[in-house]
């Protein structure tokens, strides 16, 4: 072994290389302030190891990234906790390297003759944000997608080259495969090998200017092997306690819905540590981002690279630094606590936030079902989706007049009044006990809001059903039953369904206005023939004016397929969802 | 003495500290990478149909068909596509029997030459007689070719599609 070993020395030098690397003095002896380094170095190792890994599950194109990483997520074993490993490493990275950072300002350890290293450090600061920033578009969820485009749109008002830059990194004007292929490549490939080269000449810097004694001596000089090597080591475990316990406790990176572009996610944010940024471009008004986009950051970074000549050419230098350096740190906490306050407060951001979440739930219910995810991605999954496309349509088309619960669908108020009937629950039995009460019928949640409520049912509802006696009551219940069975909604309504089929026809005198089950051309009221069915709410929704619904007593609900404002499939979208809840 | 043991225990305790520490995203990443060695719940195809029973002349030459049947390709789904071919065959006393067009030598995909009435895989030559059966006692081939079960269903031909291990003389599923 040792022959070996002698060998190989002889026609390497690793002997010294490993003196050089373990056995280096550390003044005043071993202290626990040194480890910083080592735990970066520590944090960037576990972000190469999980990288490579994940980069073996990646596919990176609009069609297949998003399902790939739900694919690791879900069916790799581990998976979810090696990408979360990854994850929340970036945010513990970044936060190490700002230490250090800092430490080595209050220190004072950037001047001369460790200017380089102070630059080679404030590089490795640098690039491990780019790494963040390319990293958070790759899984191609809606909050990767949304929030990056935020930012390369900001890199696109950058003077002369923006606009260029901006195509460059997009591959195009438009986000798709070539944004996925550019920002992995990046991520995957440039960075790191940028990041790799950063190390070796800091580690080499260290190396050769010994460590800086930063603190009165504890006691003779130790070597670095073994003392502070355990210390080292220790604190790279408490990073790694860290990250498990992070990992766990948040079961892995949130993997939010498939980016869809016509779908916009309202609440998308950057990473947390990029919310100060994003919270002083608010304090920018229009025409001037650049300068808080750009020309102030840029400044920012350029008096922090010129702290070592600002120590050294003025009396006052070192002490200006620690002021900037404390105002700026200041400064970003405020900028970061009111971004997180200002959403906090925001009832649109969590409102998105909450339908995002929906969204990923349902989508990973579809993605799992028999049919699976097919090979235009999981996107068209949700596309097609009642549950996840009706509420949003609503939204968009019906919540102008109609409520649906009180809100919009998603969850969202409407301002103004309730113009028409709220439509949840639509055709069950206890929507029409509601109508046939003559104390809500009236009321906004039914026909207060439209022009019927002049019209012959209200009138019919406050006279006569007012006036019922217990009997007549009863059989009304069964009208209901009956009525509330044409709809199909699943299980079928209490009550004696075949003696109210009865009672409609006779003594409750619905079909005198209403069309029930044969032609009626008398009919003046909507057909409850299978009504609040399927085949009925995609006929209705399709044109209301029919003779077979309110022909020209139709108040002001437009046809939405004859005047082709929603096709066939987004009406049935519509109705499915209406009659799911 | 008494620091000499002070000076192992720390370089044990530094070794076996971040020993742990790097082991974690280690770990993760290997089993990650050797998922795949997982026994799967790969769902054997059921017998698909491949050919019109009228397509396979009863004359005993085998004829090539693409197999297509439902795909499961990591996280897509694909319904309907070409998952691989058969050679089907029917006697006169209309009997089917179906090969699989992948040469069990090392996977190639096997020619039929009419004029000669064999199989010839392009790759390293091995010979097979047109029921499947090793023509040729130097043909690297270590078994014949995989047959798979083919059964007529209202006047056609259904395969139950497999693919094997290539390079070994037992028929074991791939």
């Amino acid at each position: 072994m040792s022959r070996l070993f002698v060998w190989l020395d002889d026609r390497t030098g690793l002997r010294d290389l490993a003196r050089a690397f373990f056995f280096p003095q550390i003044p005043g002896g071993a202290r626990w302030r040194y480890v910083w380094g080592n735990a970066a170095l520590f944090a960037l190792f576990v972000q190469f190891v999980t990288g490579v890994a994940l980069w073996f599950c990646y596919s990176p194109s609009a069609q297949t990234a998003w399902e790939s990483v739900f694919f690791l997520q879900n069916n790799v074993a581990g998976g979810w906790f090696l990408r979360g490993l990854h994850h929340f490493n970036a945010q513990v990275l970044t936060m190490l390297l700002a230490w250090r950072l800092a430490q080595s300002i209050i220190a004072g350890t950037y001047k001369a003759p460790r200017e380089v290293n102070f630059w080679v450090g404030l590089g490795l600061f640098l690039f491990v944000l780019a790494a963040s920033v390319t990293g958070w578009l790759l899984p191609w969820d809606q909050k990767g997608y949304w929030s990056t485009k935020v930012a390369t749109n900001i890199l696109s008002i950058s003077p002369v080259v923006g606009p260029s830059l901006q195509r460059i990194l997009v591959g195009g004007s438009d986000y798709g495969h070539q944004t996925l292929m550019r920002f992995f490549a990046l991520h995957a490939g440039v960075i790191p090998l940028s990041l790799l080269a950063l190390v070796v000449a800091h580690v080499y810097l260290s190396r050769r200017h010994g460590y800086a004694a930063t603190a009165p001596a504890a006691g003779p000089s130790v070597s670095y092997w073994p003392d502070q090597a355990l210390r080292d080591a220790v604190a790279c475990l408490a990073v790694m306690g860290v990250l498990i316990v992070l990992t766990v406790r948040h079961h892995g990176a949130e993997l939010a819905p498939p980016a869809d572009p016509t779908d916009n996610f309202s609440a998308a944010r950057p990473e947390w540590f990029f919310l100060p940024l994003y919270q002083f471009l608010k304090l920018f008004p229009g025409g001037t981002e650049i300068v808080g986009a750009i020309i102030l950051p840029t400044l920012l970074m350029a008096l922090v690279a010129l702290m070592p000549m600002t120590a050294a050419r003025w009396r006052w230098g070192h002490r200006f630094n620690l002021c900037f350096a404390t105002a700026v740190a200041v400064a970003a906490g405020a900028l970061l606590w009111r971004a997180v306050a200002a959403d906090r407060a925001d009832p649109a951001y969590n409102l998105a936030k909450r339908q995002l979440e929906i969204d990923a739930a349902r989508v990973k219910v579809l993605a799992e079902s028999s049919a699976g995810i097919p090979p235009e991605g999981a996107v068209v999954l949700l596309r097609r989706d009642a549950l996840t496309q009706g509420p949003r349509l609503f939204a968009r088309y019906c919540a102008s007049c109609h409520r649906f619960g009180g809100q919009d669908g998603m969850g969202g108020v409407v301002a103004g009044e309730e113009k028409a009937s709220d439509l949840k629950g639509f055709g069950s039995a206890a929507w029409l006990t509601g109508v046939l009460d003559p104390a809500q019928v009236a009321s906004a949640h039914y026909y207060g809001g439209t022009a019927l409520k002049n019209g012959k049912m209200i009138k019919f509802v406050k006279t006569k059903v007012a006036s019922f006696t217990p009997e007549q009551k009863a059989k009304l219940h069964q009208v209901i039953a009956a009525v509330a069975a044409e709809a199909q909604l699943g299980p079928q309504p209490e009550g004696d369904v075949k003696a109210g089929t009865e009672w409609l026809r006779g003594e409750m005198r619905c079909a005198d206005c209403h069309q029930f089950r044969e032609p009626d051309a008398n009919a003046s009221a909507p057909d409850l023939t299978g009504y609040a069915s399927r085949d009925w709410l995609i006929s209705f929704i399709g044109n209301p004016k029919q003779e077979r619904f309110y022909g020209d007593d139709n108040d002001r609900m437009p046809a939405f397929l004859d005047e082709h404002v929603l096709n066939a499939g987004q009406i049935a979208m519509i109705a499915d969802w209406l009659r799911s809840k | 003495m008494d620091s000499d043991r002070r000076t192992f225990c720390k370089t044990a305790a530094a070794i076996v500290a971040g020993g742990v520490a790097a082991a974690v995203p280690i770990g993760a990443g290997m089993s990650a990478l050797l998922n795949p060695l997982r026994p799967g719940s790969k769902d054997a195809h059921d017998f698909v149909r491949v050919a019109a029973l009228d397509a396979v002349p009863n004359d005993n030459v085998p004829r090539k068909f693409s197999v297509v049947a439902d795909q499961v390709d990591a996280w897509n789904k694909t319904p309907a596509v070409p998952i691989g071919a058969v050679y089907l065959r029917r006697s006169p006393t209309n009997v089917v029997e179906a090969l699989n067009a992948i040469c069990p030598h090392a996977g190639g995909f096997i020619d039929y030459l009419p004029a000669e009435a064999c199989f010839l895989c392009p790759l390293h030559k091995s010979l097979f007689n047109s029921d499947g059966s090793i023509k040729d006692r130097s043909s690297p081939a270590p078994r014949a070719m995989d047959t798979l079960p083919a059964e007529v269903r209202d006047g056609a031909i259904w395969v139950k599609f497999e693919n094997f291990r290539a390079g070994v003389a037992q028929k074991i599923p791939a």
